[in-house]
């Protein structure tokens, strides 16, 4: 399969602390690859380097590369807020806005100055049907996206980011905050997004990247551990440690 | 009865008592304002006490319309002002300032509310005033006293810069800090992480500040606004100063003019009989209007939460 990302030696530093060291993996498109590893492994770090979310916050530095069509989306030439828009972002709580679920849905478009409403409404329909929540959320556009559940929230921030048509979404443990059957409409809503998208995926339930994800890396300490196809991780990794991770042994 | 018992009951009576002077203290002073201001209301009539426009000593014939319309009218200019000012600072301090420099600011304001109303009138009488006559009239004058229909109502008018636009720049001033510091507080508690999901879709720190932060926030900074405003109405030394204390028809926002606050902090002293009542009825409806906004900013305030 094609990569449609490519990490090189990358580290990442907050302030004086080195959180990311010497990382390298490829992101291969249209597939999930999970990212895991025990809390402080620096996985979500590397995952919010993907859409730079570390250039908000001062003393933040990069070094190494992002490669994407063979252009490193860490250099200082790139236009972050497209960069942004290419590269969605689902967090761990569902975070609708302050507003209707309509305008919820319309919030990138309308950043992108998608004024015409016929457009928008179009759109705003298109990117609910693809997250799977059209049905539950249709008679209700207009109201506040507060009354919704936290999975149909959570549905709802995943259509706000399909609206935009990302290349890339990046998942933060975002299943971790919702019941059992939220989560797994979720799940099933990945498996059927990474058909037109690009999954990367933190998370700390190591069924949940065994399931859903078709590569998988170990992080541990800042470093990769092993990155492989995620049957080769589960079952035959080549790392003791890898091994020990995924069998609960250590973690 | 253990004596640990006795202690507690006398305990629980002593703190009851201390809890209920405080509302007995609020109903005596509605109730004096009440009984004190009788006289003149009966004598005018409340409905014709609110619209009159009279304020004449020798005859004895009072109306509450001028001080009242120059407290209300005082209080939304400064707001005009205030809000966006202190939005404006609560905006920097929580989105863009470095933190150093964000503890100084934060410092500077809370001395600003800190300064006694009477600092306020005397640097506006004798600082203020003069400045904005000088530099500020003109410059409204020959813009929006050029305006059809309204023009006339920004006319500059020279006496000593002391006039009810004055008194609105010195409140203004003086309830800067105590907006930006409630709307501070509640942008403090947008979460971030709602903050970063509008930066996920490509938005700017404006963009996100104005439709989500804003938003987030909205309530909570209504609250703080009607509670600015509870204290711009009665604000009374400052205004006192340089208001001008003048009961004549408001010609101009450059004229001298009358609140409840100055009429009652400049007539006091010398008054007795009907002209007493009248300020005692001024005084009941500031302490109505105040009751109404603390009440209506309780609400906001106290208001259901965004979570998420």
């Amino acid at each position: 399969m094609e990569d449609l990302l490519e990490v090189k030696n990358l580290s990442f530093f907050y302030g004086a602390d080195q959180a990311l060291k010497d990382v390298t993996l490829p992101i291969r498109k249209n597939s999930i690859t999970s990212l895991i590893g025990p809390s402080g492994c620096g996985k979500t770090t590397l995952l919010r380097c993907f859409n730079r979310m570390h250039d908000l916050y001062p003393k933040n530095r990069y070094a190494g590369e992002i490669l994407m069509a063979g252009r490193n989306i860490l250099s200082d030439g790139v236009d972050v807020l497209k960069l942004r828009n290419a590269m969605g972002m689902v967090f761990q709580k569902p975070t609708p806005f302050p507003m209707s679920v309509f305008d919820n849905v319309a919030y990138g478009l309308r950043l992108k100055s998608v004024r015409n409403m016929s457009a928008l409404r179009e759109k705003v329909e298109k990117a609910l049907r693809q997250a799977a929540v059209w049905d539950e959320v249709k008679d209700r556009l207009h109201r506040n996206a507060a009354g919704l559940s936290g999975g149909q929230q959570q549905r709802l921030v995943i259509a706000r980011t399909l609206a935009v048509e990302p290349k890339v979404i990046l998942f933060d443990e975002s299943t971790s905050a919702l019941d059992p059957i939220s989560a797994k409409k979720i799940e099933e809503l990945m498996a059927e997004l990474k058909k037109e998208v690009t999954i990367v995926a933190v998370t700390h339930n190591m069924q949940q990247a065994a399931r859903i994800s078709d590569y998988t890396a170990l992080m541990y300490l800042g470093s990769l551990v092993e990155f492989d196809e995620t049957g080769v991780i589960f079952t035959k990794p080549k790392h003791k440690m890898t091994e020990d991770y995924v069998t609960g042994r250590f973690g | 009865m253990t004596s640990g018992q006795t202690k507690n009951l006398i305990f629980k009576i002593v703190a009851g008592m201390a809890a209920a002077s405080v509302l007995a203290i609020v109903a005596a002073m509605a109730a004096t304002l009440y009984v004190q201001s009788r006289p003149a209301l009966t004598r005018f009539g409340f409905v014709n006490f609110l619209t009159s426009t009279s304020w004449n000593y020798g005859q004895e014939v009072f109306g509450a319309a001028r001080p009242l319309f120059g407290t209300f009218a005082s209080a939304l200019l400064a707001l005009i002002v205030a809000v966006p000012a202190a939005l404006g600072i609560a905006v920097f301090l929580t989105e863009i300032c470095p933190s150093k420099l964000r503890g100084v600011i934060a410092a500077a304001l809370e001395l600003l509310a800190a300064i006694p109303s009477i600092i306020y009138g005397m640097w506006g009488l004798f600082i203020l005033a003069p400045a904005l006559e000088k530099f500020v009239q003109p410059l409204v004058g020959e813009t929006l006293g050029r305006l059809p229909l309204i023009g006339s109502f920004f006319q500059t008018k020279l006496a000593g810069g002391v006039n009810l636009f004055t008194a609105s720049m010195i409140l203004a001033i003086m309830i800067v800090p105590f907006i930006s510091g409630i709307a501070r507080e509640a942008m403090a508690q947008v979460p971030p992480m709602l903050k970063e999901s509008s930066y996920a879709l490509g938005a700017t720190r404006w963009e996100t500040v104005r439709r989500v932060v804003v938003p987030y926030v909205k309530t909570a900074l209504a609250g703080g606004i009607v509670m600015a405003m509870g204290r711009a109405l009665g604000e009374t030394m400052a205004v006192a100063y340089v208001i001008g204390n003048r009961h004549a028809p408001l010609e101009s926002i450059f004229s001298p003019y009358v609140t409840i606050t100055s009429v009652m902090a400049n007539e006091f002293n010398e008054a007795g009989g009907l002209q007493l009542s009248a300020l005692f009825s001024l005084a009941f409806f500031l302490f109505a209007a105040n009751f109404l906004a603390l009440t209506l900013a309780k609400r906001l305030l106290g208001g259901k939460k965004w979570t998420i």
